[in-house]
């Protein structure tokens, strides 16, 4: 057995995801480890955003299950989800492959918002805070205490009263990753965290998930086209090609690959019988 | 086009060029406009050509833009910096006192001449040029003298003031002097502004704070109007009871809106809810057993004063009660304090609901549903709570509108008032309610006080009547508005919490929540 699938916190099986005719996802099987990095790596159009989209709620697959275990033995089945109660309750949170801010809110608000569901409960579903009952005020500094926290570790405390729409690209990214950490997450889901950065900004990002997975004792779930940033972090790596899971293991064991190099590089034709018998049909 | 700079010969010719093919696009537009008329005689239709009339348009149109091209848009220093500097702290150049004394010198000049002449129409333009010009440097005056004062409070705290005191100052001015002032003229228009100002507040929620274009408010109006009538026409129930129940009605219909729309934005949602609005008026109409169709429901009563009745007669009413002179005005007054009162509430709460996360999640559902929904925030419940909000208030300010008229019919809701409403919240600033206060005022005490400008009749000769030039002036502002102001008066966007010091931020990147 391998490392991740003992004691997954997120288990897919036979996913399969059909738009009209076109099979986008086909009978993908594969588990995310609770305190793993897993990428999910492939060449444009294999259905990696596809896959996330299901796992995070946005689509409804056609057919296949999706387990989320929580570390108190409560299990989710995403796929009975709302895209929202997959956050709310399954504790799953994504970012977007391109960036999904609340441009004209500030940094402040943004982590707020993502703090809604408890700030929700503590208001007393509106109606109490507007009468001025219950311990608001108490929670509300507690998730401002949350978000500073936060903001400490991306180092933009000091623009937190700044328009999100305002900062720079990679601060954009960094911030998103960490209003998704606000919602208290499980798991953690990022479709490509390191696109448009530069050599510098994807470093600091490395550090900020090794220190999100190191500290929170969390998973995540990332799709990226960078292979330095994926071989170089990730614990266990999955390979979709044209919606079929093509390989899945280690990141040693996906630089050998037969069938990922193929599917990345091409294969000359005249081997292509050959490395057709080889993977198969 | 020349650019801005270039010496003036090159500039004469391409304005030149310019203003001739606008004059030709003018003749093709106006010959058939303008330049012929036709006229019903026996032999049948016969048509009239009037060159002189067309002669002038088109000449208009090609020396305007002439002179624009000249000195405006292609002038290296355009004429039109020196007013536009009025209203800033800039320092003023030579160049700008020369224009802006010479402006004033020709003002004062046609001012005479016109005065002499007995032209009292060019006299008039002549007063508003210089009031321009006067109030732009009163306004320097004081900001130069007192530049750190916060003059958005100030003026907030003089509003307020101004609209707890006016009534029971003007009153009692009246009562103590006999100054014979129109006081029941002025106490229905400011309770008629009050409550635009409160719908405008009300639809805020919907459009300007969760980005949802609602062109059927009027809707939540009528039933609220319809149920507090009903109540207390076929209940005898009082003010108090039906009032709030009137506004749970409308909060309810705002939900079942809600539902079938959660799924459109945008144009789509616009035309469902203007259908919405329309429909609630036809079943208003036609639904005869119940609303009297259009015949409307009277007889409504007028609210209380805690059970005291303001009436000329009985023992038990309001003037009776505390000792006092029976006087119509007292009503109007009481009536006056209820919709500041209503209003307010729904200022209140509008305000305390933007700080909390529901106010919140409404903002960040008009930046961006999508990323809403992926931070686990249930946008469903999110947007009937801001229908039902929004509608809440319309139902409120229905309730209040009824009692007031004491009659109501389906004429009082058609798309005109919807389309009024949501006029006011994209005036002032969608989002803003000191905006939307203000455009309230501007739009319905505005268009209001032109149909009572008498005055100028004696400025443009008897036969004008300004009243009839309220809709084009009023298009004017709105174009005016649009153009210099596209995102209303007060664009700038507070936010709801900081960590330090909070910093207005500025609308364009703030999402209108239409696409």
């Amino acid at each position: 057995m391998r490392p991740w699938q003992n004691d997954p916190v997120l288990t897919v099986e036979h996913l399969t995801m059909r738009f009209g005719g076109l099979l986008a996802i086909d009978d993908v099987s594969f588990d995310v480890g609770r305190q793993d990095i897993t990428a999910l790596i492939g060449p444009n159009g294999a259905g990696k955003t596809t896959v996330f989209n299901c796992v995070t709620g946005f689509y409804k697959p056609t057919e296949g299950t999706m387990e989320l275990r929580q570390p108190d033995g409560q299990q989710f089945r995403l796929e009975r989800l709302d895209d929202h109660a997959i956050t709310a309750s399954a504790r799953v949170a994504r970012t977007f492959q391109n960036i999904r801010l609340f441009p004209g809110m500030t940094v402040l608000e943004n982590l707020l918002v993502a703090q809604h569901n408890r700030l929700t409960r503590a208001s007393g579903f509106t109606i109490g805070a507007i009468l001025g009952l219950g311990h608001f005020a108490r929670a509300e500094r507690q998730a401002v205490e949350h978000a500073r926290h936060w903001l400490e570790r991306i180092g933009l405390v000091s623009r937190a009263d700044e328009a999100a729409g305002d900062l720079p690209y990679g601060d954009q990214r960094r911030l998103e990753i960490v209003r998704a950490m606000c919602t208290r997450p499980l798991l953690l889901c990022l479709d490509e965290p390191a696109a448009g950065l530069n050599a510098r900004e994807s470093k600091g990002l490395n550090e900020l998930l090794y220190s999100i997975r190191e500290q929170e004792k969390i998973a995540i779930f990332l799709i990226e086209h960078d292979m330095s940033v994926v071989m170089a972090i990730s614990d266990h790596i999955i390979v979709l090609d044209y919606g079929k899971k093509i390989a899945d293991g280690t990141p040693e064991e996906i630089r050998n690959d037969p069938r990922v190099i193929a599917a990345y590089l091409g294969v000359p034709d005249e081997e292509l019988a050959e490395v057709a018998a080889e993977v198969g049909p | 086009m020349a650019e801005p700079g270039t010496s003036f010969g090159p500039r004469l010719k391409s304005a030149l060029a310019d203003s001739l093919l606008a004059g030709i696009i003018a003749f093709a537009l106006f010959s058939l406009v303008l330049g012929l008329r036709t006229e019903d005689n026996v032999t049948g239709l016969t048509l009239q050509p009037r060159p002189v009339l067309l002669g002038v348009a088109v000449g208009i149109v090609f020396f305007g833009r002439l002179l624009l091209n000249l000195f405006v848009w292609q002038a290296e220093h355009p004429l039109t910096t020196p007013f536009a500097r009025l209203f800033t702290r800039d320092v003023f150049d030579k160049r700008d006192v020369t224009v802006l004394g010479g402006t004033s010198l020709v003002a004062i000049l046609g001012f005479i001449i016109a005065a002499i002449l007995d032209a009292p129409a060019y006299q008039l333009i002549a007063v508003a040029v210089l009031a321009f010009i006067g109030l732009g440097l009163l306004r320097r005056a004081i900001v130069q003298m007192f530049p750190d004062l916060p003059y958005a409070r100030i003026f907030v705290a003089i509003a307020i003031l101004f609209a707890l005191f006016f009534p029971l100052t003007s009153y009692a001015l009246e009562k103590a002097f006999n100054l014979g002032l129109p006081l029941r003229y002025w106490f229905d228009l400011s309770i008629l502004v009050l409550t635009y100002v409160m719908l405008g507040w009300g639809l805020n929620i919907v459009v300007g704070l969760a980005g949802l274009l609602d062109l059927g408010y009027v809707a939540f109006y009528a039933v609220g109007a319809y149920t507090f009538a009903l109540l207390a026409t076929h209940f005898g129930l009082g003010f108090w009871v039906c009032l709030p129940i009137a506004g749970a009605a409308a909060a309810l219909w705002g939900i079942i809106l809600g539902f079938p729309v959660l799924r459109l934005r945008g144009d789509y949602l616009a035309i469902v809810t203007l259908a919405f609005g329309e429909i609630v008026r036809i079943v208003l109409l036609n639904w005869t057993e119940v609303t009297n169709g259009p015949n409307g429901i009277s007889n409504i009563p007028k609210p209380t004063f805690f059970g005291l009745p303001f009436a000329a007669v009985g023992d038990n009413t309001f003037s009776a009660f505390f000792g006092l002179k029976y006087d119509p005005l007292q009503g109007i007054i009481f009536l006056y304090y209820v919709i500041l009162v209503l209003a307010v509430l729904t200022n209140v709460v509008t305000l305390r609901m933007r700080r909390l996360p529901i106010g919140r999640a409404w903002e960040a559902m008009r930046e961006d549903e999508i990323a809403c929904r992926s931070l686990g925030i249930n946008t469903t419940v999110s947007k009937l709570t801001a229908f039902a909000t929004g509608a809440l208030f319309g139902g409120l300010a229905g309730g209040f509108f009824a009692t007031r008229q004491g009659f109501i019919s389906p004429e009082s809701f058609t798309f005109i008032e919807s389309a009024i409403i949501l006029a006011i919240v994209v005036l002032g600033g969608m989002g803003s309610q000191l905006g939307v206060a203000i455009a309230a005022v501007v739009m319905v005490g505005g268009f209001e006080a032109l149909r009572h400008t008498e005055g100028l009749q004696s400025f443009f000769g008897e036969g004008f009547d300004p009243a009839l030039y309220r809709m084009l002036l009023f298009g004017i502002a709105l174009v005016g508005i649009m153009v210099w102001r596209p995102r209303g008066i007060v664009s700038a966007r507070s936010p709801s919490i900081a960590l330090g010091e909070a910093k207005a931020i500025p609308t364009d990147l703030v999402n209108e929540g239409r696409a």
